[in-house]
């Protein structure tokens, strides 16, 4: 059974069609990027996925593993294991980062049925993962993603898979904005959670990302569609040549 | 999405089960219903109080015939028949316990259902080692056990009911009682002054640091029995002292009217820290039932370098109506008020603070955190006065307001007054809707929509909770969660 099956799926924002008839289908310990120029739906679709409000589900269906995606609510998917790298992440002022993540990390361990972390066995986990993403027991201390430098956030991100360990990854432009020691670290961040049985998407503009993260698939989204779908090479094929084969229509 | 439909069955279910609505089952002895100068020499009888308290109570009556209710607060509600209601219950049992096997195990019961942590528990319940939190359990009107008293006294800190004050430290009581809440305030204190049938007297002696936080949990118990708890705390010069004031109170359908009064003193280089958590019965979804509650909560700073910290945590209620204030006479003298309020379905609450300058240099910080959601409408009025003598006074206010949901509201109301030039004051203020993007990302890391909100409104809160003493920092902190329950969808 696949870990993610999209069927022909539509959306619409505010009544203007975003997304035209996707199909994207990813087998668990798959990892497959997605491409696509700016406004092409890419976040679009990754809040669908997740839950988020304000999306007009108009045709098609989203199955994992074997539930009825959208049929679910937001926390309730995320407790299943589907999890959002977000593209900018949310600053929540007064609510410090460890609060957060016990938070987080209990709700999912409760629906595993499996018993809450007492909090010196909690602050092990973490910092163990905290340490190879370079985040510091002072950053953990801080408010949730408050006065975070972009790289910042993203790595905190990726802390956050790690603790939580999804079965679907979705990271939207986790490397936009990372300088060249961070997008390593976080390359490695992600491979490190590389599973048979984890699934993952990768939204990316650069090719960069996937000389670390090697994807099973790539697949270009344009115009609402998959409009394309290949191995690596396509990701160097964009690379150089751009979107212009695509026929992007610019409103 | 289907969450509209569930959530409405979830604010309905959550409505009908407040989680501490339960009515103890002990006996209780009542007056009749009513008030006139009968009912205040019954009260006074019944509390074998000596002459003097009982002309104060008729003065005080008195005069409250000759006032009128307030109007000028921005709450409704349908006028208060005061000839309808009780102002006299005591459990039956009569004579005080000598130890605490000797209180009504039903009593022990509530304190357990009402999730006091375990500490407190077990100094309740006399457990050997315990910590030393005192704990003066004010049930209905009076009294019926307090504890770690020998520990207090051996430092000669008198912390006991008001009645048993009355009886052992008159001279105390007369000096201090109505010196800084005159019965002729207001309305209520006029109205307490002479029904007023029990609450806590403290008293710090020179140079004592306080050897332990003073806790007294208060419940409101009888059907229609108006609740006039009356507190006294004198701090004497050079001395510390943290009180922490915890409520709650079974479900019932009647609105219930509580007006306490509080008096606060701190004398030279005294610092009194006023804790408060107040979650009574805030009526169901629909807003039937609830307390009504209408406090006069006042502290002088007398002495130079004295200092006055209100903190209060306002979850309960159907309507609340207060303002603990500071009068600020001592040169550099320090009041502080830092407040939480929130209101749900259809509570109402006109709350805030005054803040009056009188000495030079004093100082005085206001920072409020307004949370209304459902229909609740919420109103911060505070006042910051600097008289003419208080040169270089300053003042600094925050008042924040959050919404959640589109059918609240929350109205900031300052005054602000100055008759000297030197004087400083600062007033910031926000109001905001709950974050759409913070509430999805924290249920994109799998918290409900319920847990979500109790962590934002956390945050929002951060800085008034954190000035809480730890355990009912933990307490409040869950408290600010259950109020909102059923409050976003
Ligand atoms: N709330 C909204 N109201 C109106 N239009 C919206 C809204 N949200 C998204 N859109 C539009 O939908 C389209 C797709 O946006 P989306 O964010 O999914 O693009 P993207 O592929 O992630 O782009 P980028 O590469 O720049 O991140 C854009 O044209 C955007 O303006
Ligand atoms: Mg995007």
């Amino acid at each position: 059974m696949a870990l993610l099956e999209i069927r022909n799926l539509h959306v619409k924002v505010e009544n203007k069609p975003i997304l035209n008839g996707v199909n994207l289908k990813i087998e668990p310990g798959e990892i497959h990027a997605i491409m696509g120029p700016n406004g092409s739906g890419k976040s679009t679709l990754s809040y669908v996925l997740s839950g988020r409000d304000g999306y007009q589900i108009t045709d098609g269906e989203i199955i994992y593993n074997g539930i009825d995606l959208l049929e679910l609510e937001p926390d309730q998917r995320a407790r299943e294991g589907v999890f959002l790298a977000f593209q900018y992440p949310v600053e929540i002022p007064g609510v410090v980062g460890l609060t957060f993540l016990k938070t987080a990390l209990n709700a999912t361990r409760i629906h595993r049925g499996q018993n809450e972390l007492d909090a010196m066995d909690f602050l092990k986990f973490v910092r163990e993962k905290a340490q190879s993403l370079e985040i510091d027991d002072e950053m953990l201390k801080r408010f949730v993603n408050e006065g975070f430098s972009g790289g910042e956030k993203k790595r905190m991100e990726i802390l956050q898979m790690a603790i939580l360990q999804p079965k679907l990854a979705i990271l939207d432009e986790t490397d936009s904005g990372l300088d060249i020691d961070a997008l390593q670290v976080v390359s490695k961040g992600i491979n490190a959670l590389r599973d048979a049985n984890r699934g993952m998407l990768l939204i990316t503009h650069y090719q960069r990302l996937l000389n670390y993260v090697r994807p099973d698939k790539v697949h270009v989204l344009a115009n609402g569609r998959i409009a394309r779908s290949g191995d690596e090479a396509l990701a160097q094929e964009l690379e150089e040549k751009g979107y212009a084969e695509f026929n992007v229509f610019v409103e | 999405m289907s969450s509209h439909i569930d959530t409405i069955k979830k604010s309905e279910l959550v409505g009908d089960q407040y989680k501490y609505g339960f009515v103890t089952d002990i006996e209780v002895d009542l007056a009749p219903k009513g008030l006139n100068e009968d009912i205040v020499k019954l009260i006074s009888h019944k509390k074998d109080e000596p002459d003097w308290m009982l002309e104060w109570r008729l003065k005080a009556y008195r005069h409250w015939l000759k006032m009128k209710p307030p109007e000028w607060q921005k709450v409704s509600f349908d006028p208060i028949d005061y000839q309808d209601a009780y102002y006299y219950a005591a459990p039956k049992s009569g004579n005080k316990p000598k130890s605490l096997d000797e209180v009504d195990p039903t009593l022990i019961e509530t304190y357990n259902k009402l999730g006091i942590p375990l500490r407190e528990q077990e100094v309740l319940a006399g457990v050997e080692g315990a910590p030393a939190v005192a704990v003066d359990a004010v049930f209905d009107s009076v009294s019926v056990a307090t504890t770690y008293k020998a520990k207090l006294e051996e430092v000669g800190v008198i912390f006991c009911s008001i009645s048993e004050a009355i009886h052992t430290y008159p001279e105390l009581v007369k000096l201090y009682l109505g010196s800084v809440v005159p019965f002729g305030d207001n309305y209520f204190s006029a109205l307490n002054s002479a029904v007023f049938t029990d609450g806590s007297f403290v008293y710090i002696p020179k140079g004592i640091r306080c050897p332990m936080e003073l806790s007294t949990y208060f419940r409101i118990n009888q059907e229609n029995t108006g609740q006039f708890e009356r507190t006294l705390i004198i701090a004497d010069e050079d001395t510390h002292v943290s009180y922490l004031e915890g409520c709650t109170a079974p479900m019932r359908d009647e609105h219930q009217l509580h007006a306490a009064v509080v008096e606060l003193i701190a004398l030279e280089n005294a610092e009194i820290k006023y804790s408060t958590v107040q979650n009574w019965y805030p009526g169901d979804s629909k807003g039937k039932g609830g307390i009504y509650n209408f406090v006069t909560k006042r502290g002088a700073c007398r002495g130079d370098n004295s200092k006055i910290s209100w903190t209060q945590v306002e979850t309960g209620s159907a309507i609340t109506w207060k303002y603990p204030s500071c009068i600020l006479q001592g040169d550099n003298s320090v009041g502080e008020f830092y407040s939480i309020a929130i209101t749900n379905n259809y509570q109402q609450a006109d709350t805030g603070t005054k803040m009056i300058h009188i000495g030079e240099n004093t100082k005085s910080r206001i920072i409020s955190k307004g949370i209304s959601a459902g229909h609740a409408d919420q109103t911060y009025r505070g006042l910051v006065r600097m008289q003419k003598r208080a040169e270089k006074a300053r003042n600094y206010t925050q008042c924040d307001s959050l919404l959640i949901g589109d059918t609240c509201g929350a109205h900031t109301v300052p005054y602000i007054e100055s008759k000297n030039p030197t004087a400083q004051v600062e007033h910031e203020a926000t109001t905001s809707r709950i974050n759409e993007d913070q509430l999805f990302y924290c249920r994109q890391r799998g918290l409900t929509d319920e847990e979500a909100v109790s962590l934002i409104v956390n945050g929002f809160c951060r800085e008034v909770l954190q000035t809480l003493p730890m355990e009912f920092a933990v307490e409040a902190q869950k408290l600010v969660g259950i109020s909102l329950e059923g409050s976003v969808g």
